[in-house]
């Protein structure tokens, strides 16, 4: 009679494998499964949602959210050891990345929009900024009209760009638009005088302003180009049995108040490597989202709540 | 591989609000179009002269297109552009670097004229290649015939040696075509940077990507057909290509 515990065991064991059996894992859970290992794809450069620390380790406010997931998608798979792969992605990599199957997890400051959610899907939103604009102090820029005539810079396909364009045509401002490669670019414009402003993302700018040689030399202007925009972590679409899982985890956190102690580990204290303090506290849209997570691409469902 | 494929996505309109996705990525054909020719006269123009620079008796002259030379094609084209946009406003005198910062178009004219200046390097090695491989003896001729080194380039060398470097020089005119889309990097906004904004707006990176590289090839085929064309019209019968 002693082997009864086993026995116990080995129905429980063939119990669970017949539920698991009934669900039929698919797509990306299936996948996590067999190889015993995800992978997120990281930006190096997102400060503060995902960047390389001084020893090239990613880390970020989006990479804490990430981690998160891993650990809901181990306790959802009953896994008892779950390889977390990283992979680099850049802002031209992310979708042929993410749909041959790389990266299972696109952890940074992606932008979620209607017309991107005919390519991927979203998570719950972790993030809302609006698109602004940043400049010397010293060229007296307080409003959007006050860039008439003058040099502008985005970076090339951001929205920021797009809105710029709009805001240009709409005002009549005449204003002269580069297009930078990149965020860091764009940024350099305006160091070196090149551009007398930088519109985007106000959270963007923030880091860079915090990271530039002399911080007090640059301002973020009051007036924004657009609403408030969701950011999310992007996942694989029409994969619905793992995208359940993603927003479990996400929505689990954001609403337990462990999501508000998160943000303001990176956006309130200190944040490695630099020691950079971004003083952004967090809004009342965000807020109200991370009580009521949602995935919603469009900027005025946000204003609503 | 999960990618949900659309190709009527050129016919959609682009968020930028100058028409289509196509149309995007036309202007932007444009500009590369626009970028390459600006660019390959200046290294034409100037290749040629320090190409005959370098093969004149003259030490000085060899010299000074040597240094031109290897300034030109030591150093990666990414890092020349760099420096003409973003270094040399600041070493200038102040009012010289706000000018040129100020300047409309600036990513277009530094572009075209970085790119015509690391091109003219190469061309300059292909014509020194080109008026070296003549037979000593036609300079010579030139110079017993009492015509001036001046003229001895003009109507016997150098007329030759553009025969001889043709085929060559097609590749540098492709090459300099290939390079525009470096300009991407101080803000040209030419086909590769349209191709690149195209899929962060529409998330369709395989369609943009495709359409790119059909476009240059379509540009570098003509270029081919072109430059061929030229070619036999311009052999000379007996030597070399001419039949």
């Amino acid at each position: 009679m002693k082997h009864l515990p086993m026995i116990g065991l080995a129905l429980a064991a063939v119990f669970c494998a017949g539920q698991g059996n009934a669900e039929e894992l698919t797509g990306t859970l299936k996948n996590i499964k067999e190889t015993g290992a995800i992978t997120l794809g990281y930006r190096e450069s997102s400060i503060p949602f995902s960047y390389l620390d001084d020893n090239q380790k990613p880390i970020g406010f989006a990479m804490d959210i990430c981690y998160k997931i891993v650990d809901a998608v181990k306790k959802e798979l009953k896994l008892d050891k779950l390889e977390v792969k990283l992979n680099p992605v850049t802002s031209s990599t992310r979708i042929p990345l993410m749909a041959n199957g790389t990266i299972d997890l696109e952890c940074g400051s992606t932008t979620n929009n209607a017309e991107r959610q005919k390519q991927i899907a979203f998570t719950n939103t972790h993030f809302l900024t609006a698109s602004r604009f940043v400049s010397k102090k010293a060229s007296k820029l307080n409003s959007i009209d006050d860039l008439k005539g003058k040099t502008v810079v985005s970076t090339s396909g951001s929205t920021n760009i797009k809105q710029l364009t709009e805001a240009n045509a709409a005002r009549n401002l005449a204003v002269n638009i580069i297009a930078a490669k990149d965020h860091g670019e764009a940024f350099l414009m305006v160091e070196t005088d090149r551009a007398v402003a930088f519109v985007m993302d106000d959270i963007l700018l923030s880091s860079f302003i915090a990271g530039s040689k002399e911080p007090d030399a640059y301002v973020i202007s009051k007036e924004a180009f657009s609403k408030p925009e969701p950011y999310g972590i992007m996942l694989r679409k029409d994969d619905p049995a793992f995208k359940k899982v993603v927003d479990g985890a996400t929505a689990a956190l954001y609403q337990t108040g462990e999501g508000q102690k998160l943000y303001d580990k990176w956006f309130m204290e200190k944040i490695a490597p630099k020691g950079l303090n971004l003083n952004a506290p967090i809004s009342p849209e965000l807020k109200s989202e991370f009580a009521h997570p949602t995935d919603s691409p469009d900027p005025d469902f946000y204003k609503a709540m | 591989m999960n990618y949900h494929w659309n190709w009527r996505i050129f016919w959609e309109p682009a968020p930028s609000g100058t028409g289509t996705y196509l149309d995007m990525l036309l202007s932007g054909l444009v500009l590369t179009i626009e970028t390459a020719i600006c660019a390959w006269i200046i290294a034409l123009v100037l290749g040629s002269v320090v190409g005959v620079l370098r093969t004149l008796p003259s030490k000085a002259a060899s010299w000074v297109s040597f240094a031109y030379v290897e300034f030109f094609r030591n150093m990666p084209l990414l890092v020349q552009l760099f420096l003409w946009f973003f270094v040399l406003p600041e070493i200038v005198p102040h009012s010289w670097g706000l000018w040129l910062k100020q300047l409309h178009n600036a990513p277009f004219y530094t572009s075209a004229i970085g790119i015509g200046l690391f091109m003219s390097a190469r061309v300059a090695e292909q014509l020194r290649a080109g008026i070296g491989s003549l037979p000593r003896g036609q300079k010579l001729a030139g110079t017993a015939l009492g015509l001036t080194t001046a003229q001895t380039y003009r109507y016997v060398l150098l007329p030759m040696a553009f025969r001889i470097i043709m085929p060559p020089l097609t590749s540098e005119f492709l090459s300099t075509i290939k390079n525009t889309s470096v300009a991407i990097t101080i803000g040209l906004v030419e086909l590769t940077a349209e191709a690149r904004s195209m899929q962060e707006f529409s998330f369709q990176v395989f369609e943009a990507f495709t359409a790119a590289t059909l476009l240059y090839l379509l540009i570098n085929i003509v270029v081919v057909t072109a430059m061929r064309l030229l070619e036999r019209g311009l052999a000379v019968p007996g030597y070399i290509s001419g039949k």
